[in-house]
């Protein structure tokens, strides 16, 4: 009797084991944050960019309009590509978008905007990264749409033109 | 009155110091336990990513403000989700994580018990 259950626990352990390694096989290795849940959008300070002046957190979004926080930074090539998705959105005037200039230098910063033009209201700086850690960023570029001071989507990465196309379809 | 002062010095300069050691005892000890989530592999404390580096900043401000340790987690746990703890707790999602060892010596204590001793 007991020769008989032995290898059945034996096969029946491996067969486990065996489920939870061939379903690990299916699981993406890269790591991808909830970004659907709603968040309320965090308390911070920040200084504002072209004028340097202090600026508090809740005085930056209002209630009942959107806005796009846009992280960005000179030095960052994803950025670049992204830049004229959001000069397109600025068209519309629907969104107010908020630029969040991340770890970057005020000059870098200036002739990046030159040269490719500002599709932002307000800038404001982070220049040690804190505030993108306050936003739960990963990085730049990174991109949240916001409504009554809470995160609605999401993205990280640079936008493409599925993304806006999704963004104009949610601020409809 | 020259060796007073001397002392004196002596006494301030090791007092900070040891408060200043004790502090980053704490962020090390913290930033060890948090995944650098956009490395491979790789904790906090390990890495010299911007995303890293930022978080280190932010970890010595909420220490600062006098946050405890477990606060801090739970901060980051907010903001990030469970996966940046490299000490998950316990829920739905973690429960076969934590009971799994716990099963396996069971279970092989038992063929033990039962092919040797029970054999006697």
């Amino acid at each position: 009797m007991k020769n008989k259950i032995l290898p059945f626990l034996v096969i029946f352990i491996f067969g486990i084991i065996f489920f939870i390694f061939y379903k690990g096989l299916e699981d993406s290795k890269i790591y991808t944050p909830d970004a659907n849940t709603k968040k309320e959008i965090p308390v911070f300070n920040t200084k504002e960019f072209f004028s340097g002046e202090n600026v508090k957190s809740s005085s930056i979004f209002e209630l009942d309009k959107i806005y796009l926080l846009n992280i960005w930074s000179s030095w960052c090539v994803p950025c670049r590509q992204e830049h004229p998705f959001l000069m397109n959105l600025n068209l519309d005037n629907k969104l107010n978008i908020i630029g969040l200039n991340y770890k970057d230098s005020f000059k870098n910063a200036e002739n990046f905007l030159k040269e490719l033009g500002n599709p932002y209201q307000e800038i404001f700086i982070d220049l040690d990264g804190t505030i993108a850690i306050e936003w739960g960023a990963y990085g730049v570029p990174e991109t949240f749409l916001i409504y009554n001071s809470q995160i609605i989507k999401k993205y990280i990465g640079p936008l493409n033109q599925e993304l806006v196309n999704e963004i104009n379809l949610l601020i409809k | 009155m020259k060796f007073i002062k001397f002392i004196l010095i002596f006494i301030i300069l090791f007092s900070l110091s040891g408060v200043n050691a004790e502090d980053n005892d704490k962020r090390n000890k913290i930033t060890k336990n948090l995944r650098c989530l956009i490395c491979q592999g790789q904790s906090v404390y390990d890495s010299d990513s911007e995303f890293a580096n930022s978080l280190k900043i932010v970890v010595e401000k909420k220490l600062q403000e006098g946050l405890s340790e477990d606060q801090i987690y739970e901060y980051f746990k907010i903001k990030y989700g469970e996966w940046i703890l490299y000490d998950p707790g316990l829920n739905k999602n973690t429960y076969i994580l934590w009971l799994l060892p716990i099963l396996i010596f069971l279970i092989g204590g038992a063929i033990i018990y039962k092919s040797f001793i029970v054999k006697k």
